[in-house]
């Protein structure tokens, strides 16, 4: 039984507001596993593995464009690493 | 007459934007060499092969960087607007919260505007178009910050004391050459070992600790635009993390040869940042009267949890192992903020903000946060304060402290594994002793003595008379403290004024 095998722990810690609360809806509807920490102002989510944000997902939930550079208003810190960031979806991973 | 239809162009991908707008701007030189336009990035000895791999995952352009760096000003501007029209100083929780905003404004806007001046210089100097322009955006967010900084915290310097001079502060005033030393080494290094000081050490590894939990803490105590600041700030703060991790993977990935050097940079960067907010530590624990979570908590969540078993596992894969100095700082989360505090405490009558002993519920907080700890310093430290308190007194420290030759924190820390023993470490050079707080500052200044031989110690320059005169009220004028800025919390003017705007209103039936 290793722990050392378990993909390490990837999150990103999002801005409480009335528009990401989309975003984050988004967020838990598309990571399975994902883990949910309120703090003043703040939520922090944490997955092991990759946690992905997509574009359509937060578009239905929104009810208007949204483009993937808009996450940079939304989120404050992360950890792990932006492995994808395109048109449709962002994705944070360790590579290694 | 028939106009023929034509099909609008597609649309370029976020990816085809990105290059078309900062890569494909590039060109080779013809008429001068290389070196002569980038003389900079070959004496610190890191190879570059083909800057064409620095990629920034942002993919950001101009027209992407100004669109959201406006949006994020406009909501930060109408909530300092609104805070000040409903005189929302009046709803923060204490007026001795506002101790932990002044020493964030007389020591963190400079920094902040040395870390712009330095990013525009890579923004020049960088070989590679994408590592300029990421240069270039995060050189403007750091002028951004330094002025929403001061404009946030302009508010309350109508109301309270010690925010009147902050420049002149944070180049002069004793606590504040502990920041302001720091960016001054990153600053007169070169340019990579200034990416992997600010860009990965600081940013990447430290900020969350100064920045997350802090604004947290500004929600919590009332303080709306602090916080509203810091989030705007942090949220560029994520693209300064990811240029300091694009940075050192580039190193790593560019030449086996760099990797020692990486290395060194990190061993010695992780420690000076670490010294660097231990003040805050202080103000976490001891300065917010309403806490989000003490240092300790706040280590573990975003040091160890997230770069110790995320990013170094990550990062050995190059070979790059945890900073030299990890473990002392492990070992004192328990104790650091302690020992800052006290610090300040007994030194406060020569500071631009109040102490005061914590009450009984700062007490009960501080017992549940660290019940090893905290009993062994409240019966040595803070029950004698009390019981001076008690006798009519106050106990300020009436000598000068020493300072660490490195990061210039009076020696207020102890061994490993024994709080009440006074860690002191000294190296000879050239005939003189220097003395330092801990190994991991000794460690540093051996590396480069010829550099910190030339720190401006503050308690040094005191003595040699170059600081206003040879008595502590000379000294404060020099300083530029006002009457109230420091000292005692208790009857201090923040503290009578704040019982006089919540006095009730008598009114007569």
């Amino acid at each position: 039984m290793s722990v050392e095998a378990a993909p390490r722990p990837v999150g990103v810690d999002i801005q409480e507001n009335e528009e990401n609360r989309a975003v984050v809806e988004a967020i838990e509807a598309d990571n399975d596993d994902l883990t949910v920490r309120h703090m003043p102002g703040i939520i922090r989510l944490t997955k092991s593995g990759q946690l992905v944000i997509n574009q359509a997902s937060i578009e239905e939930r929104l009810g208007r464009p949204w483009e993937t550079h808009e996450f940079q208003m939304a989120m404050i810190s992360y950890f792990g690493e932006f492995v994808e960031w395109d048109d449709d979806r962002i994705v944070i991973a360790w590579k290694h | 007459m028939t106009v023929p239809t034509q099909k609008p162009a597609r649309k370029l991908s976020m990816q085809q934007r990105y290059s078309a707008l900062t890569h494909d701007l590039d060109w080779d030189p013809t008429y001068v060499t290389e070196e002569e336009i980038y003389p900079y990035t070959t004496f610190e000895g890191i190879k570059v092969h083909d800057w064409s791999k620095w990629e920034d995952p942002f993919r950001l352009t101009v027209e992407a960087y100004n669109k959201y760096q406006a949006e994020k000003d406009r909501r930060l501007y109408a909530v300092l607007d609104g805070f000040a029209q409903s005189q929302g100083q009046l709803g923060l929780t204490e007026a001795r919260y506002m101790n932990a905003m002044k020493i964030f404004l007389q020591g963190i806007p400079s920094g902040e505007y040395q870390a712009h001046r330095n990013f525009s210089h890579l923004a020049r100097y960088f070989n590679g178009p994408g590592a300029r322009f990421a240069s270039l955006c995060q050189s403007l967010d750091e002028l951004r910050h330094a002025q929403t900084e001061v404009h946030t915290l302009s508010h309350y310097n109508k109301f309270f004391g010690g925010m009147h001079d902050w420049s002149r502060m944070s180049d002069r005033v004793w606590y504040l050459s502990v920041p302001k030393s720091f960016f001054d080494d990153a600053g007169t290094a070169g340019p990579f070992e200034w990416l992997i000081a600010i860009g990965f050490s600081f940013e990447y590894l430290l900020t969350n600790l100064l920045f997350v939990p802090f604004m947290s803490g500004a929600a919590f105590n009332g303080d709306l635009p602090t916080m509203t600041f810091g989030f705007s700030a942090q949220s560029d703060e994520s693209r300064h993390m990811t240029l300091g991790l694009e940075g050192i993977k580039f190193m790593l990935e560019q030449d086996e040869d760099n990797l020692p050097i990486v290395q060194a940079w990190l061993d010695k960067w992780f420690w000076r940042g670490y010294r660097l907010i231990s003040l805050v530590a202080g103000m976490m624990d001891y300065m917010l009267p309403k806490r989000v979570m003490s240092w300790k908590e706040a280590f573990e969540l975003y040091f160890e949890e997230q770069m110790l078993n995320g990013l170094f596992k990550d990062l050995e894969y190059y070979g790059i192992k945890p900073p030299r100095h990890v473990q002392w700082a492990i070992d004192e989360k328990e104790i650091l903020s302690h020992q800052v505090y006290w610090v300040l405490y007994q030194y406060s009558h020569a500071a631009a903000f109040t102490t005061t002993i914590p009450d009984a519920e700062d007490q009960a907080w501080l017992e549940e946060a660290y019940p090893d700890t905290w009993p062994v310093f409240k019966s040595v430290v803070w029950d004698k304060a009390q019981r001076v308190v008690d006798s009519g007194e106050r106990y300020f420290n009436p000598g000068l402290p020493q300072l660490c030759q490195v990061c210039q924190i009076p020696m207020g820390f102890t061994e490993p594994g024994n709080p009440l023993v006074q860690c002191q470490r000294h190296s000879i050079y050239e005939g003189e002793r220097y003395d330092f707080c801990s190994d991991g500052c000794q460690w540093i200044f051996d590396r480069e003595p010829e550099k910190y031989v030339q720190a401006w110690l503050p308690v040094h320059q005191i003595y040699q008379g170059n600081c206003g005169g040879p008595t502590l009220p000379d000294v404060a004028v020099w300083y530029g403290l006002e009457p109230g800025d420091g000292g005692e919390y208790i009857g201090s003017m923040d503290h009578q004024d704040w019982l006089a705007w919540h006095a009730p209103t008598i009114k007569e039936g």
